[in-house]
């Protein structure tokens, strides 16, 4: 089987610094990780090829040339290839010329399958692997949490917030991955030690040949008005082992507050 | 001269402190409390190649550099000093020898068992009245009809003994001889007249398992005879020289572990109305506590440097464990102190890397042997 698992370099901290003018992402100086549902769609490829054996995972990742590093890490826990799309056209792209960028590269590879991650922690908006597939006019599951498969068909969990479908899908196909779906196995120390022995593919717009209009920030459809850090939720209350008087005074503080 | 770290060894750093974050650091307290060994995350590490990441591919190993094995010990035992002397000791105690001195046929046989992990190792040369001074070695291996060796006597204090399942142990072919006369063994738990003691209730280290092995007229083969008649004293040393840059390491680790433990404290505790970490007289012994654990770090790495290199590094090895191994012990007293009452109990992680530092200076050569060895060679 040929899989491909999408990935993307985030910086590792909640507290994420935006560059007013543009509002988008200040990295530098912020130490970078795999995204983290993306280490799981990671995971997925490489049980599917334990599975299958003579499978080839590729991954495919959009990033400046630092990205290296992410796809290193992605070898050294067994993938097979690497490709980082990088450009400074690209820069500043949006989901919509993101999801673009990627489909026009991997219209150039074989797939059965690919993986993304749900959502990336930097943006949180879920938006670039279904948009990919529908680049690509895939069929696409979305919040991945079971994975089982029987010849080309693949029957998923696909978790909602309420409950879960279960969806019978054909390959090739592209599924975004939750966490529930697997635990990420550790890159091993010799996959470490061959993961620089083997050359990431840098895959520019010069190979890509993308319109112009399809990429960058200019072309970017989404404008972000305004970012600001959400307030911090203040801790709830804990009443260990509340007998009648302090069950009493629980019930007159929430009154007070008119929640009862 | 290069300071930097290589990619490849950025990137085990940083693998084995997300491991250690994420899977040692949280049962560390428990394995100590209750002495139990850490079988789950030993299997991992199987997994992941660290139980024999020095030896080459062929093997089963993952090939790595020295600096890449301080490393990983050095995360490790930032969280838990059991699970990197289960790391040190297997790599380079069990490992070792076979490694350097075995036969290829020996080789085949126990290496990539060892090496992957699957089954672990124990170094057995310690007695119960032959520490430092090894030529009083009582127990003996007599050669008979040029088929077997006879082993019997006692080991005392070996890592991995309760649940390693190859064993380098060292005997005494000819008593005449001294230390010359000492021979080293490939020996497999299971033969007849072979049988470990009880567990050993230790200061530190806890959670690693240690115990006497008895042999009873073990039969050993004599195809399971390492290197030759008379060589085992310097199959001893020679592995004591690599295993001490693992357990300078593993000293490394637990100071640097205790100083971050230390400052992380400082910030959080309110005395007088502010932080004590504005107290210049804790960010004087904290700025110590780094100086030194940084010196110790310079050390470790310049040994496994030299050792990369295939230069004599016994000089470079004996400094690193015993300069690390002694830096532990006055980082982790400092960190304690820094936490007053609390870091006298098992409430907070300092109380147990104090007692776990101890032993750094302690096993593979106290630091009294340390000092011999550099100053015979200086």
């Amino acid at each position: 089987m040929k899989i491909i698992v999408c990935v993307k370099q985030v910086p590792d901290t909640s507290e994420v610094r935006i560059d007013p003018k543009t509002n988008t992402l200040i990295r530098e100086g912020v130490p970078s990780i795999i995204n983290p549902d993306d280490m799981n769609a990671i995971e997925a490829a490489l049980a599917m090829k334990d599975a299958n054996p003579g499978s080839e995972v590729t991954l495919v990742c959009m990033g400046p040339p630092q990205a290296d590093v992410a796809l290193r890490e992605g070898l050294a826990m067994g993938c097979d290839k690497a490709i980082l799309i990088t450009d400074r056209v690209f820069g500043g792209s949006d989901t919509w010329a993101t999801s673009n960028i990627i489909a026009s590269a991997l219209v150039e590879m074989e797939y059965d399958v690919i993986f993304c991650g749900r959502q990336a922690i930097d943006g949180d908006t879920a938006q670039v692997g279904p948009q990919i597939a529908e680049c690509l006019d895939l069929p696409q599951v979305s919040y991945v949490a079971d994975i089982k498969q029987n010849g080309d068909t693949l029957t998923v969990q696909r978790n909602l917030e309420d409950g879960y479908q279960i969806i019978e899908v054909k390959m090739p196909c592209l599924l975004t991955c939750i966490k529930e779906l697997n635990e990420p196995r550790y890159p091993s120390m010799g996959g470490i030690m061959d993961a620089y022995q083997q050359e990431v593919e840098h895959w520019t717009n010069e190979k890509l040949q993308i319109d112009a209009s399809l990429i960058g920030l200019k072309s970017s459809p989404t404008k972000v008005n305004r970012t600001f850090t959400p307030p911090a939720k203040e801790p709830g209350i804990l009443v260990p082992d509340a007998d009648v008087e302090e069950i009493a005074k629980v019930y007159k503080d929430l009154k007070s507050k008119h929640y009862l | 001269m290069d300071y930097k770290l290589t990619q490849e060894q950025e990137m085990v750093r940083k693998v084995m402190r997300k491991f250690a974050l994420e899977k040692v650091e949280p049962i560390a307290a428990e394995i100590d409390e209750q002495e139990i060994f850490p079988e789950e995350n030993v299997k991992l590490l199987s997994e992941m190649g660290v139980m024999g990441m020095i030896y080459p591919k062929e093997y089963g190993g993952s090939g790595t550099d020295s600096i890449s094995y301080a490393i990983a010990i050095e995360e490790l035992s930032k969280v838990c000093g059991t699970t990197g002397c289960i790391v040190a000791s297997h790599n380079s105690l069990a490992c070792g020898p076979i490694y350097f001195f075995g036969t290829k046929e020996q080789k085949d046989k126990y290496l990539p068992d060892l090496v992957t992990g699957r089954k672990l190792g124990g170094f057995g040369l310690t007695e119960p009245n032959a520490g430092t001074d090894s030529a009083a070695q009582e127990t003996t291996a007599v050669l008979v009809d040029d088929e077997y060796y006879l082993l019997n006597g006692s080991k005392m204090f070996i890592t991995n003994g309760g649940v390693a399942e190859t064993y380098v142990i060292f005997a005494m072919t000819d008593k005449s001889q001294g230390n010359r006369g000492i021979s080293a063994f490939i020996v497999e738990k299971g033969w007849e007249g072979f049988s470990q003691g009880p567990h050993e209730k230790k200061m530190g280290i806890r959670g690693s398992s240690t115990c006497e092995l008895i042999f009873e007229n073990v039969k050993v083969p004599k195809e399971n005879l390492l290197g030759r008649e008379g060589q085992g004293f310097k199959i001893a040393m020679s592995t004591l020289d690599s295993g001490r840059i693992g357990i300078a390491a593993q000293a490394l680790g637990i100071a640097q572990g205790a100083l971050d433990k230390a400052i992380e404290y400082s910030k959080t505790r309110v005395q007088f109305g502010r932080p004590i970490s504005t107290k210049q007289g804790l960010q004087w012994m904290m700025a110590d506590m780094h100086v030194r654990t940084e010196a110790a770090r310079q050390l470790v790495y310049r040994a496994a440097y030299a050792k990369d290199h295939q230069k004599r590094f016994t000089e470079e090895a004996a400094m690193a464990k015993l300069y690390a191994s002694e830096t532990a012990m006055w980082v982790t007293t400092k960190a304690v102190q820094i936490h007053g009452g609390y870091g006298f109990t098992r409430d907070y992680p300092v109380e147990r890397m104090m007692r776990d530092a101890k032993i750094t200076e302690i096993y593979e050569g106290t630091s009294e042997v340390q000092r011999m060895v550099l100053a015979v060679r200086s």
